[in-house]
């Protein structure tokens, strides 16, 4: 039996028929909407490299059915900035040299959003270190990931940049 | 002088992708008819294969086919080779047992390989898997390499009596045994070294192509160093034969060492590309990475070191098994023996050292190369024993490190390497004055008015990069040349391409590589690109680890730009009527000095290409290929001073400052520099303080996810200060030493150091959980690592 939801990704309405109702959001955004840019680290909730916005709150893509999100609005990395700009998170992990290898940057910078969106404490530097627990790097950029998020936040809160 | 040449800070040119999910990685590539394998994996640590029935999975809709070990073989698919010969003290060869892609009648580790299951979906692929039937008879299991050398032990392979792959030395047993005998005061320490999973965040990943109409294979992998990649994969493996096998890593995410080898999976693949007809996609799910790619790590050591009454070392000798696991991965034998001993000398001027290193075979994982490969290892051990002799000799640190500091170079030590360059005492003046160490005593006073325990570590690290001079490695017992290779292409229109053996996974190459180029010719970075990771398209190349793409790679690329700055003058000379060595090169024009005459970057490639108007018998075009081989390893070093507060309450340690002091050679990029230094660090702290692979006695692996392998996290690395004392390398054309692994080489003795400090105790054990700080504390032994 087949199960139809609809999603709202990055804008674009899709009516969706699942054959199997375990498809998990995150297999469904990379292997059915080819929408790559998320990346699955560990498939179990624990290294964060899934996350994406539904319905503005980040959510890690691995731990959640599709079949659960019928009419979300899912925003995932492709979505966050117009083709050919940089989102201002995208810019500041730019700037603040806030990766090496680029496979958690995603999530990263999706988890940055949420977290900034979350509004406690905006630019509070150890704040974001807690609120960004959740996504590893093995790369070990903290530092210019923490920055990166305490610029953007800043910036997002007409603050200037420091 | 270029803005975006050598030492200038400039922003990554790769990150644009990155930032706006359009990397590409092994595992969003998608192949037309493409299927998907599982493998089916051994539950036990040990055990005989005596059937398998894959005919309930056979049966489910959507399964193409199961293969097993016998069908590997059968199809002459060779078994996984180690590239490193070692030969033990008594002259004999190192044991290697036989390692097949797919098992064929017995499994030695968890997760050991015995059939792949390939279907139309990935989803359909597990669910098949889980229902092949496996008959194991379990045989007895050991798990930790001391235990895998006692009689008795159960054995792995027939070729290797007592589980012991090899026994080897270095150094002078007999000066060695001689200088502690007469010292003044002889400090003994036994430690371990703990196991680790390197865990890149990108999973390994697949998928194999065939072409049967050409008879030819394409593998995109996620590899360190497609080329090595390629010639194993053809001429041991015979999967294919080089000119028909293209092995491409595209965007790789992360490798920290585990994306060297060539896995069981990648050849499982291309071989079932084969069989099936379909192009075959896998990628690892976490639990099969903790369970099967190479682990970093694991020795048990013991070593004493003689000191005069002066307070000089006077000799070093050491003891250590290390593990190797089930199986001899491919640089699993030059890691504990080439990588670790050879650097048992430190910073300091020893006399005399000797180090025995027995390899054990055990029921594990195959441990291999993990970032720093070797010389951690050593680092740990030296520096831990130079802080457990300054405390039993009642003597500052750092007055002890800086009296036996080698102070004159080039500096032969009694273990191969010889230092051509550093300043060790002025590494450890900087990272004093910027730890302030000077303000420590009343740092620790007002600690101790709020009821923590502060302490001070030092570590002075040094380790050996730019691997290496093919020579002498090949006299050492390696099986390949470490050399690296580049071609510069200057386009008719001007703009240039190099292509590179070195293969970026995070290093941020594109905008390095482009640096050095930009900054020699004066040409704008935008017109250069850097091409790097597909046998198709780059000539050969070693690839990247061991902290050799600068000081290898670059150097490769130098010479390329020697070779066409030649011919740029010749042409030059040619066309302005002037002389080619009085033509200067700089900002993106041949000018002849003392004229008004200059042609332009794009003049010269169009005149070169043209070839209208060439100097007699010149040949056109303008790309040329540079192989270089290095001329002696390159020697990084610095001190790194960690400060830490212990919670006596809980035995939770805050790293409250982290000073690095790193003489690197010449920088090219100050900003990628410190963001691999931060990198290390990172992973330096997690060894210390966090990570540790865990196997129970009977082999099975407890720690198989990040709820038990516990990795640092944003919160748990705090911000470093980072300084810089460059000593040029005499060794390279741009002076260059590494910095890739100097920050997970340096920073574990620097930790435990301080938490010892701290705690007022030397006996702890890396990770030094918050129970084990609090066991040390109250006084009672922490139970000894996988026991």
């Amino acid at each position: 039996m087949t199960f139809s939801i609809t999603l709202t990704v990055n804008g674009t309405p899709h009516h969706l028929a699942l054959d199997d109702l375990r498809v998990t959001l995150l297999d469904l955004l990379r292997d059915r909407l080819g929408l790559t840019g998320t990346k699955k680290g560990c498939d179990r909730g624990q290294c964060g490299a899934c996350t994406v916005l539904v319905n503005g709150r980040r959510l890690n893509a691995c731990l959640a059915l599709a079949a659960q999100q019928d009419g979300a609005e899912i925003t995932t990395i492709e979505g966050l900035a117009p083709e050919g700009r940089l989102h201002p998170l995208q810019a500041a992990f730019l700037e603040h040299d806030a990766f090496q290898c680029g496979y958690c940057t995603p999530g990263q910078i999706m988890s940055a959003a949420g977290l900034i969106a979350e509004g406690a404490d905006g630019a509070d530097i150890e704040r974001i270190r807690e609120g960004m627990s959740g996504n590893l790097c093995r790369c070990g950029a903290y530092r210019g990931i923490a920055r990166a998020v305490a610029a953007a936040a800043q910036s997002e809160n007409g603050e200037t940049e420091a | 002088m270029s803005e975006n040449g050598i030492g200038k800070p400039v922003k990554r040119r790769e990150d644009r992708r990155f930032l706006t999910g359009r990397g590409r990685y092994t595992d969003d590539l998608r192949m037309e008819n493409q299927a998907y394998a599982a493998f089916v994996r051994s539950p036990h640590a040990h055990a005989r294969v005596s059937g398998i029935d894959a005919a309930a999975a056979l049966e489910q809709e959507g399964v193409i086919r199961v293969l097993t070990g016998p069908e590997l073989v059968a199809d002459g698919i060779g078994n996984i080779i180690t590239g490193w010969a070692i030969t033990s003290k008594d002259g004999a060869p190192m044991k290697v047992g036989d390692w097949s892609a797919l098992a064929t009648d017995r499994v030695r580790y968890v997760g050991d390989a015995v059939a792949v299951v390939i279907a139309e979906t990935r989803q359909g692929a597990r669910n098949a898997a889980e229902l092949v039937e496996v008959s194991y008879e379990e045989l007895p299991a050991v798990a930790r390499g001391d235990r895998a050398l006692q009689p008795g032990a159960p054995q792995l392979h027939d070729v290797a009596p007592g589980n012991l792959v090899f026994d080897w030395e270095i150094g002078d047993a007999a000066a060695t045994d001689a200088a502690l005998a007469a010292a003044a005061t002889v400090v003994e320490l036994s430690l371990e070294n703990n196991r680790l999973a390197p865990n890149a965040m990108e999973p390994r990943s697949a998928v194999a192509v065939h072409d049967p109409a050409e008879d030819h294979y394409t593998l995109y992998t996620t590899s360190q160093n497609p080329h090595v990649a390629r010639l194993v994969l053809s001429a041991f493996y015979q999967v294919a034969p080089e000119h028909k096998l293209r092995v491409v890593a595209p965007d790789v995410g992360g490798g920290f060492g585990s994306k060297i080898y060539i896995y069981p999976e990648e050849i499982t693949c291309l071989w079932a590309a084969m069989k099936t007809g379909r192009s075959v996609k896998w990628t690892s799910e976490r639990n099969e990475a903790f369970m099967t790619d190479a682990h970093g790590r694991d020795h048990v050591t013991t070593a004493r070191m003689g000191f005069d009454e002066g307070g000089r070392i006077t000799g070093f000798k050491v003891e250590t098994i290390a593990n190797l696991g089930a199986y001899c991965s491919l640089f699993a034998t030059a890691t504990p023996t080439y990588l670790y001993a050879t650097l048992l000398s430190g910073q300091y001027d020893i006399p005399a050292i000797h180090a025995n290193v027995k390899a054990a075979y055990s029921n594990t994982v195959p441990v291999d190369a993990y970032r720093g490969a070797g010389r951690p290892e050593a680092t740990y051990l030296v520096e831990r024993m130079m802080t457990t002799a300054a405390r039993q000799m009642g003597m500052e640190e750092a007055e002890l490190r800086r009296r036996n500091f080698i102070q004159s170079f080039p500096h032969q030590t009694p273990v191969i390497m010889c230092y051509d360059a550093g300043d060790f005492p002025g590494n450890l003046d900087k990272a004093m004055a910027a730890a302030d160490v000077a303000g420590f005593p009343a740092r620790r006073a007002e600690a101790a008015a709020r009821g923590m325990l502060r302490g001070l570590g030092y570590s002075c690290y040094i380790e050996a990069c730019g691997i290496a001079p093919s020579k002498a490695v090949g006299a050492l017992g390696a099986g390949v040349g470490l050399w690296e290779s580049a071609e510069m292409r200057v386009n008719p229109v001007g703009t240039i391409e190099i292509l590179t053996g070195s293969h970026s996974h995070g290093q941020g190459h594109e905008t390095t590589f482009a640096q050095i180029v930009a900054d020699r010719f004066g040409v704008p970075i935008e017109s250069i690109s850097i091409l790097h990771g597909d046998t198709d398209k780059v000539q050969f190349g070693m690839g990247t680890y061991g902290s050799r793409s600068g000081a290898v790679g670059m150097s490769a690329i130098v010479r390329a730009m020697d070779k066409v700055e030649a011919k740029v003058r010749r042409i030059a000379a040619h066309l302005l009527d002037g002389a080619p060595e009085d033509i200067v090169i700089e900002d993106g024009q041949a000018r002849l000095p003392g004229t008004n005459r200059s042609l332009a970057w794009h003049e010269i490639g169009l005149a070169a290409y043209t070839a209208h108007d060439l100097p007699e018998g010149m040949e056109p075009g303008l790309k040329e290929t540079a192989f270089y081989d290095p001329v002696n390893f390159t020697f990084p070093a610095g001190t790194y001073i960690c400060e830490v507060e212990v919670d006596p309450q809980t035995g939770v340690v805050r790293i409250v400052q982290f000073t690095a002091a790193d003489d690197f050679g010449t920088v090219i990029n100050p900003m990628i520099v410190e963001g691999q230094v931060h990198g290390g660090v990172a992973q330096g702290i997690g060894q210390a303080l966090l990570e540790q692979v865990v196997y129970d006695e009977a082999g099975q692996l407890l720690t198989g996810s990040y709820m038990d392998y516990c990795m640092p996290r944003a919160d748990d690395v705090p911000f470093y200060t980072i300084t810089h004392n460059a000593t040029v390398c005499p060794g390279n054309p741009l002076g260059m030493k590494g910095c890739g692994e100097a920050g997970a080489i340096g920073s574990p003795p620097a930790v435990i150091n301080a938490v010892t400090d701290a705690i007022g105790t030397n006996d702890l054990s890396m990770p030094a959980t918050p129970m084990k700080v609090w066991q040390a504390l109250a006084g009672a032994r922490a139970p000894a690592a996988a026991e």
